[in-house]
């Protein structure tokens, strides 16, 4: 009913090969959009922009990233903070160390410098592969969290070893709102989530799906490994990097080798488990239950502030989180992107099951 | 996205509508789950006893009831920021956010500075905040990593009987490998130039459980003193390995993090003799501490589930975060008036606290943390660290307060605001000018 297509008719190869070939997804994602862009920018308080929305952003780019690499690509990672450790501390000295250059030129610099150790750390994905390649980039999660603790170059000599974002502009206009920073955010985010669909779809996204569903198969059909592999690691790392900077920059204003330790790596990967791996929505659902969920059910518990002890109410959130997860994955375990796959399907013949 | 966001928003207005207007409102944004949970559970459940204690009392601070509400921060900096925003400008605006954790309190002092809401970081933190000409709404009351540097330094040269002794002696610093166990290298450096000790400097890598090759390392150096900067599980591993490699705990000194009996309860017997430094003390021996247990606990509106923690170091110190921000607010109340006072109102207030002896005794305090006074230019208010000892049940002081080494930390703070002031452009405060 809602998701009706009959009447609309493809009459063209760029019609067919269009994102969304449904008048009613069309509608719906521009409606999104509209909200994003212009209503919540100008309505949403400080605290929805920058408590809420800009973390569960960043967060949805780096398990855009890492869906890249582990749901396309099928190459398992842990490494997801590190390269986002390397964007943060990278943009940090490409300011620093060249006065005047533009923040999203540096941001791009540190998304590129993250790429690269990327491909460094990619390089074992040649010779392995599944469990064995997550622990070879276990060593990069270790390895550049020891490097940024040890090396004072990377941090400034700052005595802590805590790096702090200068003042930020783009094309002149500051960047110090919680609104501006939302928009750059969102802007830079919603850019790259179309690069990731685009290239999901196009030959490069079909070249990773063969290898991460057989490889032997993708060799033997004349699919370049090396390249291939290559590339995932990179564009991964990139997203990764650009969703650091973003998050040292722009949600925090200021960093240590830390906030990019192992459990952030768990974190996104968790993400993708929970929202779909192999899907561009679903890392956005599965950034929506991890960041969000837990601050939803603190809010909750405020409602109660007085009649339960505290203590209680933070364990039972806890506990009601990994009860979630668990229930989510049971129901479905492709996620909550396929879970909205089926709800719309359902839609589409709604009210008749048939 | 739309409907977490509609969900959320909603969540949000039927908590802001309990709100009442007369009231001074004091975030707590606590941790009572993760990895510090014990501590955080303590410390501010001490905080938010004493808050409760002076509306039981007193009504309030000058007849203005103070409200509070926690929120969850699990130690994280995103949940701290979270947290920030979310608390920042309810109830008629945050007074003072007391994150105890040196990430939160980074990633939140460019929008404090700008929301003028004061970040008290009691104990910890940076340490050149205290120059409060750059840092203008943070506060590292009482004492900052770096004087606490330089005490453990001056308690080792009471140890030996002079600082001139400590001339030729060897002392290891054995330090979590993180911004926070880092800060202190150049201070320890700094200090071992001045009074010609040798120090070596040891790194155990986060979180601090595995320390086997740096005891063997500490016994190949055969040092005098091992000044262990630790944090959570660091601490008791550091003890165990200690007893294993059969280095005497009488001569390792911690600073205040490693120093609750979470700490050394965790490591058993391996913690007798060890020593750490406090800048708030333990114990119920201070009527400040007995009041709060008879009025509060006595109301049944106690924070704690387990009385049996009240008067343990972490609680102590959570009430005497509580007496600095009511005094901070009280001080306050005396140029603004007895109203809800708003952030910038209560950084003035900390910024001229002057709790001094007679005061103390006032409060049920005396000897509990040393006096403080700050003003523009000093944010510390004290600069004094005490050494204490655990004797298998207990901590028992072995030390008086000792004073910062301010030669050695001064002209490291003006450097380190220098270089802070230029990386922001920006000015720094003139205080003669705001008298």
């Amino acid at each position: 009913m809602f998701y009706r297509e009959s009447g609309q008719f493809k009459s063209s190869y760029a019609a067919d090969s269009a994102i969304l070939t449904i008048a009613q997804d069309r509608l719906f994602i521009a409606a999104l959009l509209a909200l994003a862009f212009v209503v919540l920018p100008g309505l949403g308080s400080d605290y929805l922009l920058s408590g809420i929305l800009i973390p569960f952003l960043i967060l949805s780019l780096a398990a855009l990233g890492l869906n890249i690499l582990t749901g396309y690509a099928g190459q398992l990672s842990l490494g997801s903070a590190a390269f986002m450790a390397v964007g943060a501390f990278a943009t940090y000295n490409f300011m620093l160390r060249m006065p005047g250059m533009p923040l999203l030129l540096a941001i791009f610099l540190g998304g590129l410098s993250a790429a690269l150790v990327g491909v460094a750390f990619g390089l074992p994905s040649l010779r392995i592969k599944g469990f064995y390649l997550a622990v070879a980039t276990l060593a990069a999660q270790f390895f550049i969290e020891w490097v940024f603790t040890k090396f004072g170059w990377f941090t400034n000599y700052s005595s802590s070893g805590v790096i702090s974002a200068p003042p930020m502009q783009v094309f002149g206009i500051a960047i110090d709102t919680p609104a501006s920073k939302y928009l750059l955010t969102l802007s830079i985010v919603a850019l790259m989530a179309l690069a990731a669909k685009n290239m999901a779809r196009a030959s490069i996204g079909r070249a990773w799906m063969a290898i991460r569903d057989m490889d032997v198969a993708a060799e033997v059909i004349g699919i370049p490994m090396l390249r291939t592999k290559l590339l995932a690691f990179a564009i991964s790392s990139f997203y990764c990097g650009v969703a650091g900077a973003l998050y040292a920059f722009v949600l925090l204003g200021t960093v240590d080798a830390q906030a990019f330790d192992l459990h952030r790596s768990f974190q996104v990967l968790f993400m993708i488990i929970v929202g779909g791996v192999g899907s561009i929505l679903g890392s956005f659902l599965g950034a929506a239950f991890i960041v969000l969920l837990p601050i939803c059910l603190n809010l909750l518990g405020q409602a109660f502030h007085d009649t339960i002890s505290t203590q209680f109410l933070a364990n039972l959130e806890m506990m009601l989180f990994g009860g979630l997860i668990i229930f989510f994955l049971i129901v479905e375990p492709h996620g909550l992107a396929r879970l909205w796959q089926i709800a719309k399907e359902k839609l589409r013949v709604w009210p008749f099951p048939h | 996205m739309k409907k977490s966001a509609v969900a959320v928003s909603l969540a949000l207005l039927t908590v802001a509508s309990v709100a009442q207007a007369a009231d001074q409102f004091i975030p707590i944004p606590s941790y009572r789950v993760g990895a510090y949970a014990s501590g955080g559970a303590k410390f501010y459940g001490g905080m938010i006893d004493y808050l409760n204690y002076v509306n039981l009392k007193e009504g309030g601070v000058g007849g203005v009831k103070l409200t509070y509400e926690e929120c969850e921060t699990e130690y994280k900096n995103d949940r701290g920021v979270e947290c920030y925003e979310r608390l920042k400008a309810k109830n008629g605006g945050a007074s003072a956010f007391n994150f105890m954790s040196t990430g939160i309190t980074y990633a939140t002092m460019d929008r404090a500075e700008k929301d003028k809401i004061p970040l008290m970081t009691m104990g910890f933190g940076r340490a050149d905040a205290q120059d409060g000409r750059a840092f203008k709404y943070v506060f590292p009351l009482i004492t900052s990593y770096w004087s606490q540097a330089t005490a453990k330094v001056q308690f080792l040269g009471q140890r030996v009987g002079g600082m001139q002794n400590l001339k030729g002696k060897k002392i290891v610093n054995l330090y979590h490998g993180s911004a926070y166990g880092k800060e202190t290298i150049p201070v320890l450096d700094a200090m071992a130039k001045k009074y010609g000790f040798e120090l070596q400097h040891v790194e155990v890598p986060a979180p601090g459980t595995e320390q086997q090759s740096q005891w063997l390392e500490i016994r190949r150096a055969r040092p005098d003193f091992v000044l262990l900067r630790s944090w959570g599980v660091m601490t008791p591993a550091a003890l165990k390995s200690a007893q294993k490699v059969g280095f005497p705990r009488e001569n390792i000194v911690a600073n205040w993090w490693g120093g609750s009996e979470e700490d050394a309860i965790a490591a058993g017997d391996a913690a007798k003799g060890y020593i750490a430094g406090s800048f708030a003390l333990d114990g119920k021996q201070f009527p400040v501490i007995q009041n709060i247990e008879k009025t509060v606990y006595g109301a049944g509106k106690g924070n704690l589930s387990d009385k049996g923690f009240i008067g343990t170091v972490n609680y102590n110190r959570g009430v005497v975060s509580g007496i600095l921000m009511v005094e901070a607010i009280r001080a306050a109340q005396k140029k603004y008036g007895a109203k809800t006072l708003n952030g910038d109102q209560i950084r003035w207030g900390m910024e001229n606290l002057n709790i001094d002896a007679k005061r103390q005794q006032e409060l049920g305090v005396t000897d509990m943390f040393p006096q403080v006074k700050t003003s523009c230019q000093n944010h510390e208010g004290s600069g004094y660290t005490r050494f204490m000892q655990w004797d298998g049940k207990d901590w028992k002081p072995v030390s008086g307060w000792i004073k910062a080494d301010t030669g050695v930390t001064l002209p490291l703070i003006k450097a380190s605001v220098d270089k802070y002031s230029q990386e922001k452009s920006m000015k720094l405060r003139d205080c003669a000018a705001e008298k």
